[in-house]
């Protein structure tokens, strides 16, 4: 490392570090581009095609997530062919999963002039939301198969291998293994897949709850930083606060023990705190 | 015009297909023989200098993938068959394995001694199973002659599960690794990092059998066939409406029409007898009318003029009363089971050409497909879904072709 590489961007030349993904660099020369599988702690799983740049030479655009940057590459980021990409991958998103809780999907169905019912009208991942646990809750009707969640289950963050994509084509789905509930699977409820979700279709039990009875408001949510108290790790929680009752917990993305990765205990242990019952009548 | 036997057996012959005879008269014996004497780099120069082109459609040329091979960093090298021919149309690659099976090996054992790998891979299609027979017998052929073993390269057969996309190189790997067959996204490409994270030579059948017979011989006479631009003979795979379906070989540049029409080729067009459109290349390939099918050459210059590729040699014949909605509809359904779901672009987009086929909107919706198609092309991770719009947008492109029922 150390050694550093030049290539243009949108005709603008800009030196990165070796091992500089194009999204990188053209994110430091404010060229960014729009993501949506792309995730800070996983691999990239290069399938949305959200983030994809024309490159020169090269005849299919090239998923700027992945791809490294090299001595001499001639990057565009907001070509035709770029644009009508992006604004494809967002119509046909749009033509099948349900955006509600999908910022970034709706971000970039936005930016690229989408219509959102150009392809719509056909088959959709309309269809019934799973809740077979009280931890967390899949609906799968949101989903994007964006490969967070088996990317977070695998290697990239737990080990657990509980979740994998099945079937093929437009019936490639996040399954827990022969379509098992929860409960039946290998899943630890860790929880991490849902940290990265990012379209809802994987979501804490209480939230689903609370906004099925229009009662989750992120107006009222505050965040307290805390440690775990569960074991010696130190990993760092938020704990999402609503009406002084613990709704949520996640871990900074950018916190260096947990990566916003944390276990069962951390994630969903914390009824006990509010828990009316508490101590202190039983003493 | 008249058909070349060269990669093909002649008619004729007594030796079994998998008889040590087999090796001798064909000349195999003699070409593995000549190549073992041979250092690896001399061997490259001569399949660089033949100028063949890898036969499964890319038609990347061979030398150059085989000294990529060969300078790669890693002590494990692998070389793959990629015997897992499922295009549409395309069945030169089962009569091949069916009829010559030792020649694709012979240029697998040359390429493993080119590349220095030890390890060979035959990954054939899971429906071929009587087809795999014959390759698991000529494997054992070599094994007794000694040219397959522990000392050489060892051949291991893998079988596909019934899924088009485990044809796409990365997504082979994958499957013989035991996982889904998904693309992988290249850079790196397999020449670097295929099976196992090691440097690896994927070739087709046909690419293999070119090797083969190659050396049986050598580079004057292997150029006596074909164009400057692209020496030696082509296996054509000829179905639909056609007087004479089946496996021809034939020198790059014979007219397209040639092949359709000889007595000895294609025999002319059956049905009505009138040319309606050639689908060239398969489900992945391009429609040429009439006119373009009079006037192009099966050479990757002539075809490229009207937008074709050779592709993997399938010519699917369609007289002039097909109506290719009903051919686009098929197209399209196949592409949608096919998509291995893992991009957006693929895995939706394939689904939503089928629902406007299906609902008859195919030539009302032409911006639509147009710029869905465009998308396809270029943002699919892999050729499936590059390739998947490809015929549709060449009907599109001519109008003509389009029949009112």
């Amino acid at each position: 490392m150390g050694t550093s590489v030049t290539l243009t961007i949108d005709g603008e030349e800009v030196s990165v570090s070796q091992g500089t993904t194009l999204r990188e660099a053209c994110d430091q020369v404010s060229h960014s581009v729009p993501t949506l599988c792309w995730h800070e702690n996983l691999s990239p799983a290069n399938a949305c095609r959200a983030c994809v740049v024309e490159l020169k030479g090269s005849r299919p655009l090239v998923a700027s997530c992945s791809r490294i940057a090299e001595d001499g590459m001639e990057v565009m980021t907001n070509t035709e062919r770029v644009r009508n990409a992006r604004k494809v991958v967002a119509e046909l998103l749009l033509s099948t999963s349900d955006a509600t809780l999908a910022p970034d999907l709706r971000h970039l169905a936005e930016e690229s002039g989408a219509q959102a019912g150009r392809f719509s009208g056909g088959a959709s991942w309309e269809q019934p939301v799973r809740v077979d646990n009280e931890l967390y809750v899949r609906d799968f009707s949101k989903c994007i198969l964006c490969y967070r969640c088996v990317e977070a289950c695998g290697t990239d963050a737990q080990n657990t291998f509980a979740i994998a994509v099945a079937g093929r084509g437009f019936n490639a789905h996040i399954d827990a293994g022969f379509g098992r509930d929860l409960p039946e699977s290998d899943c630890v409820y860790c929880g991490n897949c849902v940290a990265v979700c990012p379209t809802g279709a994987l979501i804490g039990k209480t939230e689903w709850d609370m906004r099925n009875q229009d009662q989750w408001d992120e107006n009222k949510i505050s965040v307290t930083e805390t440690v775990c108290s569960y074991c010696g790790v130190g990993c760092e929680l938020q704990l999402h606060v609503m009406d002084n009752k613990i709704v949520k917990v996640t871990s900074p993305m950018d916190h260096p023990i947990t990566h916003g990765m944390l276990c069962v205990k951390g994630r969903y242990g914390y009824e006990f705190v509010q828990s009316e019952d508490g101590l202190a009548s039983n003493s | 015009m008249t058909e070349i036997r060269r990669l093909l057996p002649e008619t004729g012959i007594m030796s079994g297909p998998t008889s040590v005879e087999r090796l001798t008269e064909r000349g195999f014996e003699r070409a593995m023989a000549r190549a073992m004497l041979m250092t690896p780099s001399d061997i490259i120069a001569e399949v660089s200098q033949s100028g063949i082109k890898g036969r499964g459609g890319a038609a990347f040329p061979t030398g150059l993938k085989w000294s990529m091979v060969s300078q790669a960093p890693g002590a494990q090298k692998y070389v793959v068959m990629n015997a897992d021919e499922s295009e549409l149309g395309t069945f030169k690659d089962r009569v091949l394995l069916e009829q010559d099976p030792l020649g694709p090996l012979s240029g697998l054992v040359i390429a493993a001694h080119a590349v220095g790998a030890r390890k060979a891979f035959c990954y054939i299609r899971g429906e071929y199973r009587e087809v795999e027979q014959v390759l698991a017998a000529a494997i054992e052929t070599l094994r007794r002659v000694g040219l397959v073993g522990p000392d050489t390269v060892e051949v291991e057969i893998r079988r596909g599960a019934g899924a088009y996309i485990a044809g796409e190189e990365t997504a082979l790997f994958n499957s013989i690794e035991g996982m889904r067959p998904e693309p992988r996204v290249k850079p790196p490409f397999p020449t670097n990092k295929g099976l196992w994270g090691s440097p690896t030579l994927i070739q087709n059948v046909e690419t293999l059998a070119n090797v083969a017979v190659l050396f049986a011989h050598d580079v004057e006479w292997f150029k006596a066939y074909g164009t400057k631009d692209t020496p030696g003979t082509k296996l054509v795979a000829l179905s639909g409406h056609i007087h004479r379906p089946g496996v021809y070989e034939v020198p790059f540049g014979t007219p397209v029409a040639d092949i359709l029409n000889a007595p000895e080729l294609g025999g002319s067009v059956a049905g009505t007898g009138r040319l309606g459109a050639v689908l060239l290349g398969g489900a992945a390939g391009t429609f040429l009318n009439a006119a373009e099918v009079q006037n192009t050459l099966l050479d990757y210059p002539s075809l490229s003029k009207v937008g074709a590729s050779i592709g993997s040699g399938a010519m699917m014949v369609f007289d002039d009363t097909v109506d290719l909605t009903w051919v686009l509809t098929k197209m399209a359904r196949f592409f949608a089971e096919e998509s291995c779901g893992q991009c957006v672009p693929c895995r939706i987009g394939t689904r939503r050409i089928l629902e406007i086929a299906e609902s008859g909107n195919l030539w009302s919706r032409t911006q639509d497909l147009r710029e869905l198609g465009q998308a396809m092309r270029d943002a699919s991770i892999c050729g499936l879904g590059q390739t998947a719009p490809l015929a549709l947008l060449s009907a599109l492109d001519r109008p003509e072709l389009r029949h009112h029922d």
